[in-house]
């Protein structure tokens, strides 16, 4: 692909040299010109991927991931953009493909695709008050109220947080079993502790 | 004879906003045999013809992105095994090739051969699997007998190799875990000749079939623009004549040595896609007589990366160096250093994608999965509306996809 032509067509494109692919971080106001650009006359066809990520030392806190790949090139090339104010202009009406990704980055990270046909959660409920792919969320989840109302009004139930024992990366201090090594806490499992 | 009224439908066109009946919404799903697995349509019906569309998915979401991030590299490698449960080991082998491009390791010949190997295998057992179904989905269930059949003996091969028949977890970052056992390549030569036989069976049985043809020919026919635009790939992307394969374009793990044809159709619609995983078994086969045929000798992962794979048992037994480096691992995890990759390989259900980012040590910072199954069903508001609803299953049955890589 024509990387100067995308430096110089889209001034405040930046080339990260990625080392697998062409990479760039385009100007969220850029995006939508830059995704048709690369689709109409560089080949870019396809869109493979689109993801949402926690930036680690950028001024807003989300980005968005979107790979490209051309058939008939048999390339792929990689867009980063800031979601600044947790906003990014959605890129569905050029990739109809882009539609539920979008759905996606925005029920793991809570980001905002501007312009999307159908702004739903697609893998959690549409109540669900969470988005848990952010870095602030914790592995093992949040007690949340029942998807069905009507149901946790009668039962009171809640949608608890998975037990995390003999999880990865979870130590427990404290005194261990007589017996062989295993979890402190069994509780999850319904076999007795061995006497 | 005295007529007493004369009665006439009229101008049926001119009346058919006054004679449409009710929309009806119908649940399709999550239980349902059509949807395979846990996959919900809610339908608008008007009489028999779906008028509207909605998949409603995230039944089976477990949050494997998540957890990766929250463990070592290698203790992910279960994890893809659950992805497309239908073919483990293309899964592991295409996590590991991602992680191993941003180590930037280069694996010795006879690894990628037997990683060749197994991602073919379970090619052919997940294209079986997927024609079974999909002709009992259309009504002929003689065909599903025949190909499990076949499933049988890999599975009992996989059983062998890896010491798991379904969840296999082959793969480490740096190679597999133990090398091809002694007498196992000539009964997977010996199964290349009997899946050939039942293939041209199935083909028999399937492809001249007056129900079959009625039922798949014609139906959701997708164009090539419409498949490009919503990101389809694999069989699903090729039946709509975009001859694009990754083995062959994007070459990895040493495909570029194998000769082998890309089937393409010519009209997109679910006859072609059946049309063409018949044909991709036939290539897949042929694939593996020829890693059979040139199985390199020598080192089965790569000896030099001892910050990343896991040295032989009996060395950790025996020597000081390899417990340490065993040891730190394990403790660890394969030291990947800091950068971003996305790699997607040809998996059966199309190409399957990981896109990681590192920090550098032993846990992902970011670990994105691009199911193929998540784009292929994201095409359904696209296609299902204007069929009837008994073409529902048969669409569903056509795109191949399973929920545990649509959900993750």
């Amino acid at each position: 692909m024509d990387a100067a032509a995308l430096t110089s067509r889209f001034p405040a494109t930046q080339d990260l040299a990625g080392k697998d692919m062409p990479t760039f971080r385009v100007a969220g106001a850029d995006l939508l010109a830059a995704v048709a650009w690369l689709r109409d006359t560089q080949g870019f066809d396809l869109l493979a991927d689109l993801c949402g990520l926690e930036l680690q030392a950028r001024p807003a806190r989300f980005g968005v991931v979107i790979h490209l790949l051309s058939t008939t090139n048999k390339e792929y090339v990689r867009l980063h953009v800031d979601a600044a104010d947790d906003r990014v202009p959605s890129v569905s009406s050029l990739h109809p493909g882009a539609n539920w990704h979008e759905r996606e980055a925005y029920d793991m990270f809570g980001i905002v695709f501007e312009g999307h046909p159908d702004p739903r959660r697609i893998l959690m409920w549409d109540a669900y008050p969470y988005h848990p792919l952010r870095k602030d969320f914790p592995l093992a989840g949040i007690e949340v109220p029942f998807p069905a109302a009507d149901v946790a009004e009668v039962t009171g139930q809640k949608v608890e947080p998975a037990p995390m024992m003999g999880g990865p990366f979870v130590s427990h201090g404290g005194k261990l079993s007589e017996g062989e090594p295993s979890a402190l806490d069994q509780s999850w499992t319904e076999e007795k502790p061995k006497a | 004879m005295k007529i007493t009224k004369e009665i006439s439908i009229g101008d049926v066109a001119a009346r058919s906003e006054e004679l449409r009946g009710e929309n009806m919404t119908l649940n399709m799903g999550p239980s349902h045999p059509a949807t395979h697995g846990v996959l919900r349509l809610s339908l608008e019906l008007d009489g028999d013809k779906v008028v509207k569309c909605d998949p409603v998915i995230g039944y089976l979401h477990r949050g494997d992105e998540k957890i990766a991030e929250n463990m070592t590299y290698n203790q992910f490698v279960p994890y893809t095994d659950r992805l497309d449960y239908l073919a483990p080991l293309a899964n592991n082998v295409a996590y590991a090739i991602a992680v191993e491009k941003l180590a930037g390791l280069k694996l010795p010949a006879r690894c990628e051969a037997i990683r060749v190997l197994t991602c073919e295998m379970a090619r052919i057992s997940s294209h079986l699997l997927g024609i079974g179904v999909y002709a009992m989905d259309t009504g002929a269930w003689t065909v599903f007998m025949y190909t499990f059949n076949e499933r049988e003996k890999l599975y009992t091969l996989f059983e062998e190799l890896t010491g798991a028949r379904f969840t296999t977890s082959y793969t480490r970052i740096g190679g597999v875990t133990r090398d091809i056992p002694d007498g196992w390549l000539p009964k997977v030569s010996a199964f290349c000749d009997g899946v050939e036989r039942t293939i041209d069976e199935v083909d028999k049985l399937l492809t001249r079939n007056g129900i079959f043809l009625e039922r798949t020919e014609g139906i959701a026919t997708i164009s090539k623009e419409m498949a490009l635009g919503y990101g389809l790939t694999g069989p699903n992307l090729r039946a709509s004549g975009v001859p694009f394969d990754l083995r062959k374009d994007k070459p990895y793990s040493g495909y570029e040595q194998y000769d082998f044809d890309v089937p393409v159709g010519a009209k997109g619609d679910c006859f072609d896609r059946y049309l063409v995983r018949m044909e991709e078994m036939r290539q897949s086969v042929r694939i593996l007589r020829q890693v059979i045929k040139s199985m390199p000798g020598g080192a089965w992962y790569a000896e030099d990366a001892k910050k990343i794979f896991l040295p032989p048992k009996a060395k950790v037994m025996t020597k000081m160096e390899e417990l340490i480096q065993n040891f730190m691992l394990v403790t660890e995890g394969p030291q990947i250093p800091a950068g971003e990759v996305y790699f997607e390989a040809e998996n059966p259900k199309g190409a399957l994608g990981f896109y990681v980012v590192s920090n550098g040590g032993g846990v992902p910072y970011r670990l994105r999965i691009r199911g193929p199954s998540f784009v292929s069903l994201s095409i359904l508001p696209a296609i299902v509306p204007g069929n009837f609803l008994t073409d529902v299953a048969s669409i569903l049955g056509s795109l191949d996809f399973v929920m545990g890589e649509c959900d993750r």
